[in-house]
């Protein structure tokens, strides 16, 4: 999951850093990343991991560092997945 | 008289400060109620016309092209107005009459044309600023009015799809635009108080579409990128934003290259005045005649 993350963010995130020399909290928005910038990821996100991220989660905090998308992206496809 | 008068849109239109065009949200203005406006203007202008803005007036429709650069599609796409005319040639002219007058869809030979309605007074604004150059290094500050335009027609008289938007628009560094903002809104406050208007400042986000513009709200909510004052005009509970302030930190820099004098991206705010909505709002508060208008409220906006 890591790894589709920072190839997302690379691709769709337009960061002033490289995307793969970031830390697992280091913050994205510290990193050049802008608002309509998490609107790109967010939809990138969905498709690739073919989930919904529900209204209460589209918020900063959600998009802040990889920490925070991982464990995000990690609860939704856990809600998908039956046990 | 009207027999039915139940809300605040039908007494306006009673008393003839509004007139119907049939369209909810487009309304001619009867001399009163310009009078009104005018006299807001002018109060405006005692408070901000010895900061040195340079005074700009774009007509309501602005470049096409410009627009699209904008990014207003990706945020508002159902507000947008975009002009269309024919293009067709003689046959498909006899077409449309024919149409037209069968009461058919008629819009075949439409076409976009180079100009849409401005959303904002502001937006025509920072591709000019940019073809300029960098910025002095006290940066730049612009006073406009335009009527603009946004689809969301409403019975609410607060609510119309033209209508005038004065602005101051600070362009400068992060420190600049935010200490402009600072000022307006203790400026904006006081304006407001003197008009003898309740009102109330929230913390405020722009009507993004769709799911992708729940995060933007939320987005710029977080960051308090805007404010608005707001007043009671259609409902208490719903109260109307009259004023707004805007940070949009280097969002239009960025996208149009406008740099400041130490070659950074250029930061940008701006207060934006609903001129009809003040109008109503006061209409609203102190009666349709205006000469009955408490004196110290005349006063603010007639000296």
């Amino acid at each position: 999951m890591n790894e589709t993350l920072r190839r997302i963010l690379a691709q769709h995130g337009k960061l002033a850093v490289d995307a793969a020399s970031l830390g697992e909290t280091d913050d994205l928005y510290a990193a050049g990343l802008t608002s309509f910038a998490t609107v790109q990821l967010m939809l990138a996100i969905e498709d690739a991991f073919d989930i919904e991220i529900p209204d209460r989660l589209l918020n900063r905090r959600t998009f802040a560092s990889l920490a925070a998308l991982e464990s995000c992206v990690a609860g939704l496809v856990g809600e998908k997945e039956p046990a | 008289m009207c027999t039915a008068c139940n809300t605040f849109l039908d007494r306006l239109i009673d008393r003839g400060l509004l007139i119907e065009t049939g369209v909810d949200g487009l309304y001619g203005r009867s001399g009163a109620f310009e009078s009104v406006i005018d006299g807001f203007d002018a109060a405006i202008s005692r408070i901000g016309g010895g900061d040195g803005a340079e005074v700009i007036r774009f007509p309501p429709g602005m470049n096409r092209a410009l627009f699209e650069k904008s990014g207003y599609l990706k945020s508002f796409p159902n507000l947008a107005g975009t002009i269309h005319a024919f293009g067709g040639d003689d046959a498909a002219h006899a077409g449309l009459v024919e149409r037209l007058a069968k009461g058919e869809d008629w819009t075949q030979h439409q076409a976009l044309t180079d100009v849409v309605l401005a959303p904002a007074a502001c937006y025509p604004l920072y591709p000019v600023v940019a073809k300029r150059g960098p910025l002095p290094p006290q940066g730049r500050l612009f006073d406009l009015n335009s009527y603009c335009f946004r689809h969301e027609p409403s019975k609410d008289p607060a609510r119309l799809q033209m209508f005038r938007m004065r602005e101051y628009v600070r362009v400068g560094t992060p420190e600049q635009v935010t200490e402009f903002r600072q000022t307006w809104l203790d400026r904006g406050q006081a304006l407001v108080g003197s008009l003898g208007l309740p009102f109330h400042l929230d913390v405020a986000n722009d009507p993004f579409f769709g799911r992708a513009g729940r995060l933007l709200a939320n987005n710029q909510r977080d960051q308090r990128l805007k404010f608005e004052l707001l007043v009671p005009i259609d409902s208490e509970e719903k109260p109307t934003a009259c004023l707004s302030f805007n940070y949009h930190q280097d969002h239009f820099g960025a996208l149009w290259g406008i740099r400041t004098s130490g070659e950074e991206t250029a930061h940008t705010a701006c207060v934006g005045f609903g001129m009809e909505r003040v109008a109503l709002a006061l209409f609203k508060h102190h009666g349709l005649e205006t000469a009955r208008w408490p004196d110290d409220v005349r006063r603010a906006l007639w000296g």
